[in-house]
């Protein structure tokens, strides 16, 4: 899991640039000229009414989607023409908005998929060991999500927080330096939230990764981020610590309003 | 592999050993055609039940393999070279024909490998002057192995065991594999897969290519089985007999396709008693497999296996017993 782990030495240093993204679907512009930075080792928050263009932004971000323009660089690397594979393998993690799991396979298996293309070559991962040589830090994973009791049973079969816990912990599998997070605590209930914000502070404390997260929950993200940037018909309307976004009224505005 | 299923495979082993022992020519050459058709379907299953990638072309790779097999056989090359010769034909064409398969899916894929499947019974049929054109070729050898020929029926059973049980086990061993796991990924939601670092075009051609190639050795056997090959052979309506296999035995289970197999091929052997009728009995006991059990042979063996064990509780229920 250390694999993308940034020194103590960069602490600051932008991870994540993106530059004037613009996107439009047909006559709506979801996305419109979009610039921010998020420095290493901080939790950022992005929030926005529904429809904003949090997702899309992500997606465009991702290599989901294809800006209309603008540039994204990781680490000062341009991202451009990367596919999404690519841009995970460059340590950057993610969540869809909607649960993704693979429910015909078992949450251990669900993990090792998540770390597996990070091991070896595609010949290794062919002749090698069937786990990747995977289990035991799989094993440790699914524990640290507290999800230890249900290892070995089909994902599909798990409740629904249990299966936005494995999502989550599926994108930490690979210990990316970056993760981006598309509204994890939607349908969780208050205990697997508070544990989940625990699993997301403790990595951002030992490991030193990185958070984008959209959230509509306000408790969750004025607790857990340092930063947050506003959304609203595609642009950034405010930015600021949770206090000052709390008080901004051309928030309240928009999230009245909209 | 726990060791249960172990003694369970040796015993399978030791079966199909025996099974041909003092049968005649006839019968050895059904339970060749159900090996065989094993490994079309295993390939397949790689693509259709491991990967989700619809295709109705299995047929045609079995015809491209079996006419560059004996092709090459007929000029002299022997059937060690041959074989992989066809193999590696089936894996380029099936990478080819994967293509479709990053822009398009399900029914139009469906259409796509139709498509395919088609023009290579054209190809076989229209190019006399490398096929035979419809009165395809004949007089194709059965291979000698350093003194172990393969022309006496039993032999030839022998040889096509001894290659099933080979692929059967690589087979295992890939569909066992991260690169099985990434297959399976790639069939339950690309998206994620992509996002956790799958390089789903290529898994998604690997998939086709693979299962193409063993489409290939399954016509490498078949032509000097038969030692006769045409067009109609390789039809569509093999193509989709291979499907038929796949799904009846239970898509995306190991043991789906050879039990499926077993099924399409010996089934109608036994019905043989009822004359006209046993193609409709046939199809009606499909029909009822198929809406009793979706998920084949495997599936319907599992729901009384599990049954039979008392509904499995999920771990967390466990759990919360306990507390
Ligand atoms: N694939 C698409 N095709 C057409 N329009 C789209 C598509 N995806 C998003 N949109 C539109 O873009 C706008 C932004 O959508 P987006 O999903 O990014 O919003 P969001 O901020 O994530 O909203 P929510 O909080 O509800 O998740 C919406 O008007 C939406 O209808
Ligand atoms: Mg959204």
């Amino acid at each position: 899991m250390t694999a993308h782990v940034r020194n103590a030495a960069d602490a600051g240093a932008s991870v994540l640039s993106v530059r004037n993204i613009s996107k439009a679907f047909g006559g709506i512009k979801a996305v419109d000229d979009v610039s921010f930075d998020v420095n290493s080792g901080e939790i950022l928050g992005l929030i926005g009414p529904n429809g904003s263009g949090k997702s899309t932004l992500f997606n465009c971000i991702l290599g989901q989607l294809k800006p209309d323009q603008g540039e994204v660089r990781v680490n000062g690397q341009s991202v451009a023409g990367k596919r999404a594979c690519d841009l995970n393998k460059l340590g950057v993690g993610r969540t869809f908005q909607m649960l993704q799991v693979f429910p015909q396979m078992t949450v251990l298996e669900n993990i090792i998929l998540a770390g597996q293309e990070h091991q070896g070559t595609m010949f290794t991962r062919l002749f090698g060991p069937s786990d990747a040589g995977l289990t035991e830090e799989a094993a440790k994973l699914i524990d640290f999500f507290r999800l230890g009791h249900l290892r070995d049973e089909l994902a599909g079969s798990l409740s629904y927080g249990q299966q936005k816990l494995l999502d989550a912990a599926m994108a930490f599998m690979a210990g990316p330096s970056l993760v981006l997070l598309d509204e994890p605590a939607g349908g969780v209930n208050l205990t697997m939230l508070e544990n989940l914000k625990e699993r997301l502070v403790a990595f951002n404390r030992e490991r030193g990764s990185t958070f984008v997260v959209i959230e509509h929950n306000m408790d969750f993200v004025m607790s857990l981020c340092t930063r947050i940037l506003v959304l609203a018909g595609g642009r950034i309307i405010a930015e600021g610590t949770p206090a000052e976004i709390r008080s901004n009224p051309e928030v309240i505005e928009a999230y009245l309003g909209g | 592999m726990n060791s249960r299923n172990l003694i369970l495979v040796l015993v399978g082993i030791a079966a199909l050993i025996a099974a041909p022992l003092g049968q005649g020519n006839y019968v050895i050459y059904v339970l060749c055609s159900w090996l065989i058709f094993s490994i079309a379907a295993m390939g397949l299953n790689l693509t259709l039940g491991y990967a989700g990638q619809v295709s109705l072309a299995q047929a045609a790779f079995m015809g491209i393999g079996a006419y560059t097999t004996a092709l090459l056989t007929m000029a002299g090359v022997h059937w060690i070279f041959a074989a992989p010769a066809a193999m590696v034909l089936c894996f380029v064409i099936g990478l080819v024909l994967g293509y479709p398969a990053l822009r398009v899916q399900h029914h139009f894929l469906a259409f796509v490998t139709l498509a395919f499947s088609t023009l290579t019974f054209l190809v076989l049929r229209n190019e006399e002057w490398l096929t035979g054109g419809s009165l395809g070729l004949v007089g194709i050898m059965r291979p000698k192995f350093l003194g172990f020929d393969t022309m006496p029926q039993l032999h030839f059973y022998y040889f096509t065991l001894a290659v099933f049980v080979l692929v059967a086990l690589l087979f295992w061993g890939l569909v066992h594999s991260p690169w099985g796991r990434a297959f399976k990924a790639l069939r339950e939601n690309p998206i994620r897969a992509n996002s956790l670092g799958v390089d789903i075009r290529r898994m998604t051609l690997l998939a086709f290519a693979i299962g193409s190639a063993l489409g290939g050795l399954a016509g490498a056997l078949a032509a000097p089985l038969v030692q006769f090959i045409d067009p109609p052979a390789f039809s569509l309506m093999h193509s989709l007999k291979i499907l038929l296999m796949v799904v009846v035995g239970g898509s995306g289970y190991f043991f789906g396709p050879i039990l499926g197999a077993g099924l399409v091929i010996v089934m109608p052997e036994f019905l043989r008693f009822t004359e006209g009728y046993y193609l409709m009995i046939y199809a009606a006991m499909v029909l009822v497999l198929m809406i009793v059990c979706p998920t084949g042979l495997i599936g319907l063996g599992r729901k009384f296996a599990s049954q039979f064990k008392g509904r499995s509780v999920r771990g967390d229920l466990k759990e919360g017993a306990k507390l």
